[in-house]
């Protein structure tokens, strides 16, 4: 065991934190968050964030922040915090993180730094909650309006930023630090791509999401929504007329995938995207107050396809629509499931039933052009297949019905394909996804990064502020050398 | 925020609007759309552009009141703000020098038929335009189109302007009569363009429609505008389209997708009017308060 830093303000010894338990994130009562959007979460208070805080072992070697995709420093953090110095730990996270209150809610910690703390390491004993940690000083540098802007002065570059994404937004974050002119560009009407369109309310709200952005806004980072690059102006043009230094494109995953079975086009079938752009960012369930539709949930039976984050978001929002019943529907089991355990837990104590190892084959209709079920197959797990995942199998002989008014498709996205297409040179891999260096994130267009979805298909909100991050510092060394290196293909 | 600098009524609940948008119009083509979205609790809907001045840094659009977003469009006028036009968006239409092309536009669907008309001749086409409405009074761009036309055809539903029929009647004559017809073009109500596309599939004539499901994005993220293409695929109107193969697209699905929220749109559209009636009776006694609503569209 390694001995804590000799300027620890941490009075207690290795072997007493290890006693004190996992402090338990305050929630609101599963039976009353299932009817409404407000966040389950509610947050440490000072005390319980020190007290957790308290059971870092401040290892030399910290693994928690090797294992984090930005490098947040977690043990100075969490140090600050035991020291009292909120602002302080805000500060130190924002030197490598600028939207810690949105992963502090939605980063699958445990399979990064908290997959590293040695804490977890031990038997029955729980990693420290790094994410909660984060999630608490965040909103605490929030409340206290404080405001860590950039010193340096203006370089004079300007960086054009495609997509209002997590990677872009960190992109644009790193990059007005540095004193780079930076403008996002948007194609939607609002700002915050996917965690805006995406990610519920009862996870994320919009609240902390405007807030993050109006932080940027006064590290000086402009945005420009209701402008779809590759349409409304092109890389060349940006580059050119607009007189942009650099390009990055952070545009996502886009395009949403069907299963190709029969039943696909009947009324009540929503893609995953647009079940949740209508709640999320048309908020749809206000009508008629808000203009857009969707067929009403109330008394429905809903099932989701798919074992993702985006899944169960989309599950635990018909849920809170009024559903009578809510299925998850997953061909493999609960340990391949690629959504955070604590969505998954989170959505069990709502109600939400799981469907296994089972499949659709072909969704009925009720003779009049709507959804009335699915017809659905037993699975069962063979070889690994390319993703290291257990194969899974139809099972002869098991097909049965599942009742349903509407089901959501949540199987995964393919690359959206307008910037690719209309940037002469802009090399994409066979499944039309942009190429770029996995350290430096350059394409192979001189002056263009790109990184998030759009690189490595669907992912993560931390991953791609890993990639936006990563391309934030090259694109700054671009800047100012003005070299540029051919990535290796 | 768009401003709009021109309303002006084209025919009975038919307006054109022409609005400020630049960007939009230094590189809109023939054939493509913008989605735009009126004020916050707006919804978004696609919007065929009719014509784009880049020098004004104008596009105008030609929309036909239909639902409550479309009403509430038409309650704008010269100098009003729209919060959201994006575009444009699709893939333009295909223009090359085919031959003989035959322009069908049923309604509304003139106006969006227009420049992909007016590109066609320019390309060195011979242009033969069907234009059909129900009454005199909906004919639209006639003389906009005569003037990129050889031919011009004009029908109305009940006789009382030209010639009483349909457009369809029309081809059929055309193509009856011997007339060589490399590609056709049809723009329209779907009824229409599945007429058409019957029409011509026996004939084997190359024929493309222009589709308007529903649409959220308009960037092939939501997959909410998929068609169903040679009776297994998926396309996307927004980025694969709008104009697809018609002889590929199935209609009957197309019916029904659209119809999804026929009963939230019947439910919408009686909001507003209640609105509206309400808001005029308060206009009487507090006109300060009218102004604010019809600015921000809210109660």
């Amino acid at each position: 065991m390694t001995q804590p830093a000799a300027r620890s303000a941490n009075p207690l010894t290795l072997k007493e934190r290890m006693k004190v338990p996992r402090q338990l994130m305050p929630e609101q009562d599963a039976a009353l968050r299932s009817q409404t959007f407000t966040e389950v979460n509610l947050g440490y208070s000072a005390e319980l964030a020190r007290q957790e805080a308290l059971r870092c072992l401040e290892c030399a070697k910290a693994t928690c922040v090797q294992t984090c995709p930005v490098g947040v420093k977690v043990k100075e953090f969490v140090q600050l915090i035991v020291a009292g110095d909120f602002a302080g730990a805000a500060a130190k996270i924002r030197e490598d993180n600028v939207l810690p209150a949105i992963t502090g809610r939605v980063c699958p910690q445990e399979d990064h730094c908290e997959a590293g703390c040695k804490l977890g390491k031990t038997k029955n004993v729980r990693p420290l909650g790094i994410g909660y940690l984060e999630r608490f000083v965040a909103d605490y540098e929030q409340r206290m309006g404080i405001r860590h802007l950039p010193k340096v002065p203006p370089t004079g570059k300007k960086v054009a930023v495609v997509g209002s994404g997590p990677s872009g937004l960190t992109v644009a974050g790193d990059l007005a630090q540095r004193g780079h002119k930076v403008r996002v560009f948007e194609a939607l009407h609002e700002l915050g791509g996917v965690l805006v369109y995406g990610i519920p309310e009862f996870r994320l709200p919009k609240q902390i999401i405007r807030e993050q952005l109006d932080y940027l806004r006064d590290m000086g980072v402009e945005f420009e929504t209701d402008v779809v690059v590759g349409r409304t102006v092109t890389i060349d043009e940006l580059m050119g007329e607009e007189g942009y230094d650099v390009v990055f494109i952070g545009t996502g995953a886009g395009s949403p995938q069907f299963m190709g079975i029969p039943g696909e086009h009947l009324n009540g079938v929503y893609s995953a995207n647009e079940f949740l752009t209508r709640i999320n960012l048309m908020k749809a369930y206000q009508f008629p107050r808000y203009d857009e539709p969707m067929v009403d949930l109330h008394g429905k039976d809903v099932a989701v396809i798919g074992g993702g984050n985006t899944a169960l978001d989309a599950i635990r929002s018909a849920l809170r629509l009024g559903a009578r019943k809510a299925y998850v529907v997953y061909r493999r089991s609960e340990t391949e499931m690629p959504a955070r355990i604590e969505e998954v837990h989170h959505a069990q104590q709502e109600g939400v039933e799981f469907h296994m190892l089972t499949n659709p084959v072909e969704f009925l209709s009720d003779g009049k052009g709507w959804l009335a079920g699915a017809r659905c197959v037993r699975m069962e797990l063979g070889e690994p297949d390319a993703s290291g995942r257990r194969r899974p199998v139809p099972i002869a002989g098991s097909e049965f019905e599942l009742p349903l008014s509407v089901v959501v498709i949540a199987v995964g996205t393919s690359a959206n394909p307008i910037v690719q297409s209309t940037t002469p040179g802009l090399a994409t891999d066979k499944r039309g996804y942009i190429q770029a260096d996995s350290t430096t994130q350059r394409t192979s267009r001189k002056g263009v990064f790109a990184g998030g979805d759009i690189v490595t298909g669907s992912a993560t909100v931390i991953l791609a502020m890993g990639a936006g991050r990563r391309a934030a510092k090259s694109i700054h060394e671009y800047l100012t050398s003005g070299i540029w290196e051919v990535p290796a293909a | 925020m768009f401003k709009i600098r021109q309303a002006q009524l084209l025919a009975p609940g038919i307006k054109r609007f022409v609005i400020e948008a630049p960007r939009i119009a230094h590189k809109q083509k023939p054939g493509q759309f913008v989605i735009l979205r009126i004020n916050e609790p707006g919804e978004r809907i696609p919007l065929t552009i009719e014509s784009s001045d880049p020098v004004e840094g104008t596009i105008s659009i030609v929309v036909q009141a239909v639902g409550k977003t479309t009403h509430l469009l038409h309650s704008l006028g010269d100098g009003d703000f729209l919060a959201d036009v994006v575009g444009p968006l699709g893939k333009p239409s295909e223009i090359e020098r085919f031959g003989t092309v035959v322009v069908v536009g049923g309604g509304v669907g003139t106006a969006m038929a227009y420049p992909t008309a007016a590109a066609m001749k320019r390309a060195g086409n011979r242009v033969i335009s069907i234009i059909g409405a129900r009454n005199k009074e909906l004919v639209l761009l006639e003389k906009e189109m005569g003037a990129v036309s050889d031919i011009l055809l004009v029908t109305t539903d009940d006789g009382s302007y030209a010639e009483k029929g349909f457009v369809t009647d029309k081809l059929r004559d055309l193509m009856q009569a011997g007339t060589h017809i490399d590609l056709v073009l049809a723009v329209g109500p779907v009824v229409m363009m599945r007429a058409v596309a019957e029409l011509t599939r026996e004939a084997h004539i190359r024929t493309v429609v222009s589709l308007n499901p529903i649409m959220i994005d308009g960037t092939g993220m939501c997959g909410g505008c998929r068609v169903l293409v040679d009776g297994k695929k998926s396309e996307f109107a927004c980025v694969d389209g709008p104009e697809f193969d018609a002889h590929r697209v199935n209609f009957d699905v197309l019916v029904q997708r659209n119809a999804m929220y026929h009963e939230a749109e019947r439910l919408s559209m009686e909001e507003f009017i209640r609105e509206r009636a309400a808001q005029g009776e308060r206009a009487h006694n507090d006109a300060e308060e009218q102004c604010a609503v019809l600015q921000g569209g809210k109660r």
